[in-house]
């Protein structure tokens, strides 16, 4: 391999790399190189003497501090040219009512899942409350006299307490079932995929 | 040898080899060769960390028509050295310690 395919191959394995980095490494090797084949040896053999660029590569992203290659990876490649800006501009009447549709919409399916949830835990209330009215208010009916109604009541409020505690499990079930859902939904939709860039 | 102790005395050859006289990379690897085993791609990340602690400087010159850089050593360096220097008589003492025993028994 000759010095430039060497260099070559080097910087398309540095790519994703920090420029100013690549830059420096390739300086460095090209140096290297040079001042081997000043030495008297062969470029072919001062190529190969240098290691393989797999080496070289896994050495230097060894070093290089890990946010430095992601904010390397998250730079955006291009900005908006300046048509793009105008077509931005003229357009926004099409597109900002569209955004705020878009917006409304997700605003509401938030809401109507939230709803749910209120609306279970609302019936566990009532039927908590049942349970408690039931069995209170039998006592006074059994001091006065009324001791089928008393029973009755009684026996009201303890099905009550009973519905009350089951549907503890269903809400629990429900909410963490919607929880999921509304996850699932808000990851699809702000999220993308790292195999989609 | 440990690699972290092996790392740690690449750092202070490569400051010795520039201690004297600046030099560049091919001399300092033909320098510390004989010492320790050391390669382009491993000089080059000890480099830049010693430059980035400020423990040597980096200055471009012409050389038979291309560009070579050079290293010089900083203050910091040399005193980077010194404390090698004091580190290994602590550990010589603890070798001393360490291997008592086996002279004794001699």
């Amino acid at each position: 391999m000759t010095k430039n395919e060497f260099l070559t191959e080097l910087r398309a394995a540095l790519a994703g790399l920090p420029e100013e980095d690549v830059e420096k490494s390739l300086e460095y090797y090209s140096e290297m190189i040079d001042d081997r084949v000043e030495d008297g040896i062969p470029e072919e053999e001062a190529v190969a003497a240098i290691g393989t660029v797999e080496e070289i590569r896994a050495q230097i992203v060894k070093d290089t501090p890990i946010t430095k290659i992601i904010k390397e990876k998250i730079k955006p490649k291009r900005s908006f040219g300046g048509w793009e800006i105008a077509v931005i501009i003229i357009g926004f009447p099409l597109w900002f009512p569209l955004l705020i549709a878009a917006a409304a919409v997700i605003f509401s399916v938030y809401v109507s899942l939230w709803s749910v949830i209120i609306s279970l835990f609302a019936v566990e209330i009532s039927f908590a409350a049942g349970a408690f009215a039931g069995i209170v208010a039998s006592i006074p009916m059994f001091i006065f006299g009324n001791g089928v109604g008393a029973l009755f009541l009684l026996g009201c409020g303890v099905f009550c307490a009973g519905l009350a505690v089951l549907w503890v499990f269903v809400c629990k079930f429900c909410t963490k079932g919607i929880l999921w859902l509304t996850r699932v939904f808000f990851k699809s939709l702000f999220i993308r995929k790292e195999k989609e860039q | 040898m440990d690699i972290q102790l092996k790392r740690g005395l690449l750092d202070v050859c490569v400051l010795a080899a520039i201690k004297d006289e600046d030099s560049y990379g091919y001399q300092i690897i033909k320098d510390v060769k004989p010492y320790v085993e050391i390669s382009e791609s491993t000089l080059y990340p000890i480099l830049r960390r010693l430059e980035s602690a400020e423990l040597l400087t980096v200055r471009t010159a012409e050389h038979n028509g291309r560009l070579r850089k050079y290293y010089h050593i900083t203050a910091a360096g040399l005193g980077r050295i010194e404390d090698f220097k004091n580190e290994w008589k602590e550990i010589m003492s603890i070798y001393k310690f360490v291997t008592k025993g086996e002279e004794d028994n001699d």
